[in-house]
């Protein structure tokens, strides 16, 4: 079981990456959507927007290690089969992602320190406000925020789409190959 | 003889001055660099949330001889509330609050004009908010008048009234001590005549 990928598949490390933010990124979709609903009298009305602010930062961090393992490991081939037009759009679609989780997480940054608060991460450390916007700037920030979550909520349906294709009607180890690390030394195909 | 001669004097001048002081009724436009509109209100009875609006304009007219026929004529852009706090902030313009997108507005027109003592008032009008627009009266004290250093003249006034949110259809629950919000108006008007 390698840590780092090879041409043939992923390593544990680049897995794990990819499912902690998978894990995380629906999380924090999911905890939006709910905890914008909450009553005044809610437990949760304070807590949960805390842990999403807080959960937030980590999934920034997480994404910075992830795309620095990404980029000096090397990329697994495509499946034997894969049309070009497919990995042309699954690699759009990840890259779009990426993106799109960055600027996510940067609005939501804005909506909540714009008025010159910190983020709390959980009594750890605190991300302290670097931008401080007059009135209705937070609107834009908390727009753009929600608008583009549901953009990756449409990207992350398509790559999940596309993963199932591979599984059951090319048939071939795409999706496998998230979910089991390459063996360090594989037969060459 | 000396004595009579005054009073005449003095009656003389008081007609003159009677004649020609019926001043005409006073216009003023809004100076909302010196203009405030903020509210009050319970956080769950432990402490006061106190917040402001940053966007309005409007003007008023006051008549000095004839209280009754001044006017009050105040636009506020909701979106521009304001408690120093983003989140809350956008909370409140959201449609568990003021839902601004669907009423940007608020507006206070003024009905009536009552004297109720030495530079006090009470200020009848019709506040539309949250598209609900229902007769309110604002206490009023005159503050001060004069010339300013720089040539205009001014004059201003402050007001308070205390707003019930389910009248306006508000209605979200902040619990029993938060239904009622208080208000309090600093006004400061330049002369336009």
């Amino acid at each position: 079981m390698a840590l780092t990928n090879t041409r043939n598949g992923f390593g544990l490390v680049a897995i794990l990456f990819h499912w902690l933010v998978a894990v995380l990124a629906i999380g924090l979709f999911v905890s939006g959507l709910w905890m914008t609903g909450l009553g005044y009298y809610d437990p949760w009305y304070n807590r949960a927007p805390d842990l999403h602010r807080a959960f937030g930062v980590v999934l920034f961090i997480l994404l910075g290690l992830r795309l620095v393992w990404r980029l000096v490991n090397p990329v697994p081939r495509p499946e034997p089969g894969t049309h070009r037009w497919e990995r042309l759009l699954a690699v759009t679609v990840q890259w779009g992602m990426y993106l799109l989780l960055f600027a996510i997480i940067v609005a939501g940054y804005l909506l909540s320190t714009v008025d010159g608060r910190s983020i709390d991460v959980f009594g750890l450390f605190q991300v302290p406000s670097v931008y401080r916007a007059g009135d209705g700037f937070e609107d834009l920030a908390g727009d753009v925020h929600y608008w583009l979550a549901m953009v990756l909520a449409g990207l992350v349906g398509l790559h999940t789409l596309g993963a199932l294709k591979h599984h059951f009607i090319d048939r071939n180890r795409t999706l496998v190959r998230i979910f089991r690390p390459v063996r360090r030394r594989e037969p060459r195909q | 003889m000396r004595h009579l001669l005054t009073s005449s004097a003095t009656a003389l001048a008081l007609a003159v001055t009677m004649g020609t002081a019926h001043a005409e009724p006073e216009h003023y436009n809004l100076d909302t660099e010196h203009s405030f509109i903020q509210f009050k209100i319970s956080h769950l009875g432990f402490s006061w949330l106190v917040g402001r609006f940053n966007d309005f304009e409007g003007d008023f007219t006051y008549d000095p001889d004839e209280p009754a026929n001044s006017e009050v004529d105040v636009t506020v852009q909701t979106r521009s509330i304001d408690s120093n706090h983003s989140e809350r902030d956008r909370h409140l313009r959201d449609d568990d609050f003021l839902d601004v997108s669907e009423y940007p507005e608020a507006r206070f027109v003024s009905t009536d004009f009552e004297r109720t003592g030495e530079g006090e008032y009470t200020l009848n009008g019709e506040l539309t908010l949250h598209g609900t627009t229902r007769p309110i009266s604002i206490d009023v004290s005159h503050v001060g008048a004069g010339e300013d250093p720089w040539g205009e003249y001014r004059r201003g006034f402050e007001g308070t009234v205390t707003l019930t949110r389910a009248d306006f259809g508000i209605d979200y629950d902040l619990g029993e001590e938060a239904e009622e919000v208080e208000m309090y108006l600093s006004v400061e008007g330049i002369r336009q005549d």
